[in-house]
């Protein structure tokens, strides 16, 4: 690199980061304003003429009176996935990290390798293992603890477990890195030290693997905050979440100042409870 | 042009200083000569400058000021791959992606050598490295990667040999043999060499030269029995070895030349030391002495040594180690020191704790130094 | 052996749950590995398996427009990995070799793309082409911008975990062995980041291979694979997507325990060979 820093001078730094900055200045940032400047645009505009700014502040209320309820849903959602890919990853997270010995790469690498298939393949199948005259449903009829017109799919049990499935390696990876970095001889020195075996995962295990824990629920409710394949695929018209309203709105009504409206509420709301999040966990168990 | 026809000169570095954009000065215009086939070693605690001298030798720092020679060629602001240096470095830096023949041949190869196959076989023969030639250096014990980061090194057959630490890495035992195999090695390829070390005895076994450093600066230079019988500072005394040092006032001077010689009035009993010794102008200063020429005997039996005894001295704790025992005696004013006495079978076994003796110790080794100085200054706190 | 196992699982009971939670993650897979050998022709049920058939497999491409989304979904995939590796891996030397102004700054929006819900780029990205009067263009050229935009951070943060992992000090022992910076760095530097540069272009290419959100509001009437898999959604998925599914599956496998095989037969071969 010195080379380079030898032949442009003192900007070699800004020709390397160049293309990265400008690329994302203009397809990421600048869209981002594009997206508040058309939720503040007159809706009586179509996606084909434009829109035009007309501070119009009504599209946010108009958005959130219509569709808080896809909203809430769609936090609700993802927080019970996030809650259960965090039990799920930790458990095989922790076996990877600690109990695998000599299986640990072949393992890591079993976690990544289900998704290389496509994520709408693999989500469709759900619908085959759900179905309502499949296994699970009639296993589950038969032992009573689904009634006779009881059924999987289409329900919210459906979208938050394709929820849970779809984005459980964004919770195992970061929960294995942190996992991993922990020195075995903490927890004999904890036992030595009086510790039983559930006060040394509270105590040792747990804190040090916070980074992780922190990082992969986020890595997880973040996307499946926005998800709406799977309340598509797999839930029916009462578990839409607020994906699926952008969506529609975008693409079916055209509708772009309410749905651009929307995006913006909830990448606020996101922002908003990811910063209260790390701070907490921050500044009370991080340091 | 082949380094090796070079006419090699000593190493020159002239007022040589670093500081840091942060303010902080890690070398303050340092003046040194190291004489050409040299084996000279910079010892200091962390932090006192050494490495940073170190590597404004070898090119990968900047000085801020002064300049540094090999000969009559001004290498002070030379790129690193255009000196006549090479550096063994501290981890061994070894290319983990080369196998050690590759790592070995990397210098010869840049610099266009003719034959670098028969360079490397050569050299990975002097260091015994052969049967290791197609390894990959995670293969590698850390002894034999210490070998090889010193023949990728010297291979290029450079002016100055520059080792940062290099044996920092090894236990204890390799760490004693590397320390024979280095000096076997310097002396059959006669390079000069700079070793940077924190360890005074790695330093003492190998080196012909040492410099202490402390906070930048040189404290003392010499071979290593000179330094080690007659430290100049309280950093020196300490640092290297360890001193009891006894606070005195000078009360009168005496004799001329080989002969002139300072009386000191240590709490009451006059000690003498040699006017060579004497460190200080003032006429309060810290007389020292290292424990192990410290004499001690139950009162009331003869010291074997000239001059006045200290009296009034009790056994507080003594330590047996085998060859020696470490005593530990509190002075009627307090103060503790240290006394090493080998286990020669003379006394029939251990003075006991409590025992009061009578301490002296052979005039000539002892020595004084600037009361201003701190008395604990160059202790290690580890 | 019903007792040695039951015993096995006391003594190891973390692992068997570990275990337990890879297999779950496994069953989708293996219903798309069962589905691809479904002979679908007498029924309209499409969730159900009817009888076994080699069809599917023999015939890949029947569906109509399937094969030809898949190569739409190819070509975008590498060109995006391609363009986003290229910027990506320059951003992620400046970020780690370089203190500059806006540094910081630049982490951030970095960061950005990867903490910004699909949905939210997605639409974001089509206001703007429509805004700029793009909206009637949209296809094969704004997905790929689309596509290398939220793979260039995935592309750094990869990248700068290996660069940043990098000895420095081997660096500076090149250079103190009579190697220039150029050599230095493709000497040394370059082989040592590139099994990072690798990964991070296999990641870039799956995330854009996968991505449906995104593309599906900024791809007019281009259609990648994922695409055709949710328009068949709507009607009844061809078998063959089973298997195109199953493929990519075993090529990803192949390709990462192909990789290890050859890793440990080479370090074992240096090793053995004396």
């Amino acid at each position: 690199m010195e080379a380079l820093q030898r032949v442009f001078g003192r900007n070699t730094a800004y020709l390397l980061i160049g293309p990265a900055a400008i690329w994302l200045a203009v397809f990421f940032l600048f869209p981002m304003l594009s997206l508040l400047t058309t939720s503040l645009s007159d809706p009586s505009g179509t996606p084909i003429t434009g829109y035009t700014l007309t501070w119009r502040v009504q599209n946010y209320i108009e958005a959130l009176g219509d569709y808080w309820p896809y909203m809430m849903r769609s936090l609700l959602y993802a927080g019970i996935a996030t809650l259960m890919c965090l039990v799920l990853g930790y458990v095989l997270a922790y076996a990877i990290a600690f109990k695998a010995g000599r299986w640990k790469t072949v393992m890591l690498v079993l976690v990544i390798a289900p998704f290389f298939t496509s994520f709408l393949v693999r989500t469709l199948s759900w619908k085959l293992i759900l179905a309502d005259n499949g296994f699970i449903v009639n296993t589950l009829q038969t032992l009573h603890i689904l009634g006779e017109d009881g059924r999987l799919l289409a329900t919210p049990f459906a979208v938050i477990m394709g929820l849970t499935y779809n984005f459980l390696p964004f919770t195992i990876l970061p929960l294995y890195t942190s996992l991993e970095k922990i020195d075995p001889k903490l927890n004999e020195a904890a036992a030595d030290l009086y510790a039983s075996p559930f006060q040394r995962f509270t105590k040792v295990v747990w804190p040090l693997s916070l980074p992780g824990v922190v990082g992969g629920t986020l890595l997880t409710f973040i996307p499946a905050t926005g998800d709406y394949i799977n309340a598509s695929l797999l839930g029916s018209p009462n578990t839409q979440m607020v994906g699926n309203k952008i969506q529609q709105l975008f693409t079916t009504a055209g509708d772009y100042p309410h749905a651009s409206a929307l995006s913006v509420i909830l990448m606020v709301l996101i922002v908003g409870m990811v910063l209260f999040y790390v701070r907490r966990a921050g500044t009370e168990e991080l340091l | 042009m082949s380094l090796a026809d070079q006419a090699r000169g000593d190493l020159k570095l002239a007022g040589l200083h670093k500081r840091y954009p942060n303010g902080f000065v890690a070398v303050e215009s340092l003046d040194l000569v190291i004489p050409q086939g040299s084996f000279f070693a910079l010892l200091g605690p962390s932090g006192c400058g050494k490495t940073t001298t170190l590597r404004m030798v070898a090119g990968l720092e900047e000085a801020t000021q002064g300049t540094i020679h090999i000969g009559e060629q001004d290498i002070t602001h030379a790129k690193p791959y255009k000196r006549p240096v090479n550096t063994v470095f501290q981890n061994y830096a070894l290319f983990p992606h080369l196998t050690i023949a590759e790592n070995v041949a990397f210098g010869p190869k840049r610099r266009g050598s003719k034959d670098p196959a028969q360079e490397v076989k050569e050299i990975l023969a002097l260091t015994e490295l052969t049967e290791q030639a197609n390894k990959k250096p995670a293969q590698l014990s850390g002894g034999q990667q210490q070998r090889v980061a010193l023949a990728r090194a010297i291979i290029n057959r450079p002016d100055v040999l520059l080792l940062d630490e290099p044996l920092g890495a090894l236990d204890l035992k390799l760490r004693r043999a590397m320390q024979v195999e280095l000096k076997r090695i310097q002396e059959e390829v006669g390079l000069t060499f700079v070793h940077v070390t924190h360890d005074q005895e790695e330093a003492m076994t190998m080196a012909d030269t040492v410099a202490v450093m402390n906070k930048g600066r040189i404290e003392q230079m010499g071979a290593p029995y000179d330094l080690y019988t007659n430290p100049q500072t309280t950093f020196v005394a300490n640092f290297l070895g360890r001193s009891n040092l006894i606070k005195g006032t000078v009360v009168g001077r005496e004799g001329t030349g080989a002969d002139a010689v300072v009386k000191v009035d240590m709490h009451g009993t006059i000690a003498t030391i040699k006017a060579s010794k004497v460190h200080t102008d003032s006429d309060h200063g810290w007389v020292g002495i290292r424990p192990e020429k410290v004499l001690i005997q139950p009162e009331g039996q003869t010291i074997d040594a000239p001059g006045a005894a200290l009296s009034g001295a009790v056994v507080v704790d003594a330590s047996y180690i085998g060859v020696s025992t470490d005593y530990t005696l509190r002075m009627p004013w307090g103060q503790e020191i240290t006394c090493f006495e080998q286990n020669t079978g003379r006394r029939g076994g251990l003075i006991p704790v409590g025992t009061k003796v009578d301490v002296s110790w052979r005039p000539e080794f002892a020595f004084l130094l600037d009361s201003s100085q701190d008395a604990e200054a160059g202790l290690e706190e580890d | 052996m019903i007792t040695r196992v039951g015993n096995w699982i006391g003594k190891h009971l973390m692992l068997t749950l570990g275990i337990l939670v890879l297999l779950y993650m496994y069953i989708p897979n293996f219903i798309v590995a069962l589905m691809s050998f479904n002979d679908s022709s007498e029924s309209r049920n499409l969730y159900q398996f009817q009888s076994f058939t080699w069809d599917n497999w023999l015939n890949p491409c029947d569906p109509q427009g399937m094969c030809e989304s898949l190569r739409v979904s190819i070509s975008i995939g590498l060109l995006a990995t391609l363009a986003a590796t290229i910027i990506g891996t320059l951003a992620a030397f400046a970020l780690v070799r370089h203190r500059f102004e806006g540094r910081s700054t630049m982490n951030l929006v970095l960061f950005l793309p990867m903490a910004t819900p699909e949905i939210v780029m997605g639409s974001s990205l089509l206001a703007l082409f429509v805004a700029a009067g793009f909206g009637g263009q949209l296809g094969f050229w704004t997905v790929l911008i689309a596509h290398i935009m939220f793979c260039i951070s995935f592309v750094v943060v990869t990248v700068r975990s290996r660069l940043a992992g990098l000895d420095s000090n081997l660096e500076k022992a090149a250079s103190d062995l009579y190697a220039n910076e150029w050599q230095t760095f493709w000497r040394i530097t370059f082989p040592l980041v590139f099994p990072g540069i690798l990964s991070a272009a296999l990641l870039a290419f799956s995330l854009s291979f996968d991505d449906f959100i995104i593309t599906n509001l900024n791809s007019g009437t281009t259609v990648t694979f994922p695409m055709f898999v949710w328009g068949a959604a709507q009607r009844g998925v061809p078998m063959q997507v089973n298997v195109i599914g199953t493929l990519m599956f075993l090529l990803a496998l192949g390709i990462v325990i192909g990789g290890e095989v050859l890793n440990r037969r080479r370090a074992k071969g240096k090793a053995s060979a004396f």
